[in-house]
């Protein structure tokens, strides 16, 4: 750590651990609903279990992605955090708001519209507090010496991600332009711009861990974010197909979403390429696990799980079902929920000045929460396929098929188990670690 | 080998150039291609009323509509034509949990207008030109 302001950023990381376990808590209430075992239907029915786990996991990943701006902008601009007071502020409030909302989803307070069940009030409180994080980060770059490539993709990336979430507010009579819109926030997010603040992130891990050169790494920074761009935004098509627009989408988005594994590729490549050629062998092994891991496995969950389903013969059979649940849970994993766990892993040691870079819990995390992430990616694969066959091939009720394929939610309940014993070995270090102070300023500067 | 200012033109220029052509694309869709389709001229203020209770109650967090939601329950784009209006409504106007095959939905106990007001929009709904989604099982005997 090289400047005191920096410390913030490990708060938002711990408020990032404790919504990530509440929403494992929610994923099993709903593994075992899907088990047959709806136990907590009075309380929790299925639907206020859905809603609390993806809008959690959307807030820890936000959660993380501004911790790690946090971190890595001062470092970047060589200046402190115009306003660490505020800083503290804006992580309060994204607490108070994110469980409001929670709570509220109990008490069937929410908007119905998948992943932006926020309500309308509450939005705007999540608009403020943006608005103060993006203040705090620009007028840090502002006042800063340096402006480099990594820390403008990563603002970039951040600045759109908050616009992006305007079209989602905007209220519609007709369910078809509710679902054309709910598409810019959803998909121009995790195919777009957040590409762009995973990018930034990988970039600066890299550029610490490897220790090869910025211009290099840069350069294909600019590489796979164009990339990014190019197939994503007219790859938005591949939503829609089926939603009540014509049949030019059905090309457009065929063709541009399959082109969007591209950037995936890109950036898995690329780490590997720089890990290859960087001399400098930084001793955080664990740090380094992630940051390779997040490169590959985004690229098999989103880029080749992606493809999988993305021409349009194939996605008419494969619309809504298991076979979505299978390839969205592998690509948040690999690609934002990996890059957080990588950020968090390389900075908590200069955060903290304690060395844990090669500790055998630290190797468990990371084993045994992806060994579980993938048996849960294949368990839902399974189904899935299973589900499309027999419902969209063969004509059985809904019902029905749903009673053959649940044995594959006993499995999915087990590797879910063997995950979340991975998330507790990560938390478990986490908390090792202790809080970040002021003497690592001078212990430990990368 | 390309250097690091091409790498930009590059990103910006493929930026700029797509995103204009996908505003053009939308705007063509929400323009010429919605209303027909979706016979919005059928939006009556019943079908209006009828999606308020359909997302005031979440319905998507358990069920599909347009393929989008959730897989927990059926997906409810052409349930009118699949079940008919008094199914419909005996399930959203039950005071228990309505569970034919085992999996529970929430008891929703609507009025009889506000399952009317639901029949509406879900009628409406099944009317849109959706490319041939959800297809026909074409193994079916
Ligand atoms: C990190 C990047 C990605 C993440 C986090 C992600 C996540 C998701 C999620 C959560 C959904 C369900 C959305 C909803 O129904 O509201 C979805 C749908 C979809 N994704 Fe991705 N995705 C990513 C990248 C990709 C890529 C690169 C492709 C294509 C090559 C792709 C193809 C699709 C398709 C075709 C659907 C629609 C599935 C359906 O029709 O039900 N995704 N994705
Ligand atoms: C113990 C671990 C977990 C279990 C048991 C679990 C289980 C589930 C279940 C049963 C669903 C609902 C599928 C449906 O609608 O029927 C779901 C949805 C979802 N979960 Fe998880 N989950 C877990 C962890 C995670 C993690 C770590 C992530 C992200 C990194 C994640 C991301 C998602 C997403 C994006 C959806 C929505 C998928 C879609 O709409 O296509 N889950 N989860
Ligand atoms: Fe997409």
């Amino acid at each position: 750590m090289k400047y005191k302001s920096q410390k913030v950023a490990y708060w938002f990381f711990a408020l990032s651990m404790l919504l990530l376990s509440l929403q494992i808590i929610y994923g099993f209430i709903m593994a075992f609903a899907h088990m047959g075992y709806d136990v907590l239907h009075q309380i929790t029915p299925f639907n206020t279990a859905r809603a609390v786990h993806t809008n959690l996991l959307v807030v820890w990943l936000l959660s993380g992605f501004m911790g790690a701006a946090y971190y890595i902008i001062p470092e970047e601009a060589e200046h402190e955090l115009v306003s660490v007071k505020l800083a503290y502020i804006q992580l309060i409030t994204l607490a108070i708001v994110g469980v409001v909302a929670i709570v509220g989803y109990h008490f069937n307070y929410w908007e119905g519209r998948k992943f932006l069940e926020i309500p309308r009030p509450l939005d705007w409180l999540v608009v403020v507090n943006v608005l103060t994080f993006l203040g705090i980060i620009l007028m840090t770059l502002f006042k800063g010496k340096k402006r480099t490539t990594t820390s403008l993709v990563l603002t970039m990336g951040l600045v759109f991600a908050a616009l992006l979430y305007l079209p989602g507010m905007i209220w519609f009579d007709n369910q078809t332009m509710d679902s054309f819109f709910r598409w810019w926030v959803v998909h121009l997010w995790v195919e777009g711009v957040w590409e762009l603040i995973m990018g930034g992130i990988l970039a600066f891990l890299l550029i610490k861990i490897t220790g090869v050169d910025r211009e290099v790494i840069e350069k294909w920074l600019y590489v796979i974010v164009g990339l990014t761009f190019i197939s994503g935004i007219l790859g938005t098509g591949h939503h829609y197909y089926y939603i009540g627009v014509g049949k030019a989408w059905l090309i457009i988005g065929g063709i541009f979403s399959a082109l969007e594994p591209l950037a995936f590729l890109g950036m898995a490549l690329f780490a590997i390429a720089m890990y290859r050629k960087g001399e400098k062998k930084h001793p955080n092994k664990i740090a380094l696990s992630w940051t390779l891991g997040t490169a590959i496995v985004s690229f098999v969950g989103a880029g080749f799980l992606g493809l999988a389903h993305t021409l349009p013969g194939v996605n008419m059979y494969t619309h809504g079902t298991l076979v979505t649940a299978m390839h969205g849970h592998l690509a948040f994993w690999g690609a934002y929920g990996m890059i957080v766990l990588a950020f968090i892993s390389y900075s908590l040691p200069n955060l903290t000045g304690r060395k844990y870079y090669d500790t055998i819990t630290g190797l468990l995390a990371f084993w045994l929460s992806n060994i579980g992430m993938i048996g849960m990616t294949v368990a839902f694969g399974v189904a899935g396929v299973a589900q499309v066959y027999l419902e969209r091939k063969v004509g059985l009720e809904f019902g029905e098929v749903q009673k053959e394929i649940q044995v594959h939610f006993v499995v999915l309940a087990i590797c879910a188990t063997f995950f979340t014993t991975g998330i507790v070995c990560y938390i478990y270090e986490f908390v090792k670690y202790g809080t970040p102070n002021d003497e690592a300023l001078e212990t430990i500067k990368n | 080998m390309l250097s690091k200012s091409q790498a930009k033109v590059f990103f910006l220029g493929g930026t700029i150039v797509t995103f204009a052509i996908f505003l053009g694309l939308s705007w063509n869709s929400l323009s010429n291609e919605v209303p027909k389709r979706t016979h919005e001229e059928n939006l009556t203020p019943q079908v209006i009323a009828g999606k308020h209770i359909w997302e005031k109650n979440n319905c998507m967090g358990c069920h599909t509509i347009l393929g989008e939601g959730a897989y927990y329950a059926p997906e409810l784009t052409k349930v009118y034509e699949r079940r008919g209006e008094a199914y419909i409504k005996a399930a959203l106007m039950s005071k228990t949990p309505w569970a034919p095959r085992g999996r529970q939905m929430v008891a929703y106990a609507l009025s009889e207008q506000e399952a009317n007001d639901v029949v509406a929009f879900l009628k409406w709904i099944g009317n849109v030109d959706l490319n041939g989604f959800p297809p026909k099982p074409d193994l079916k005997k």
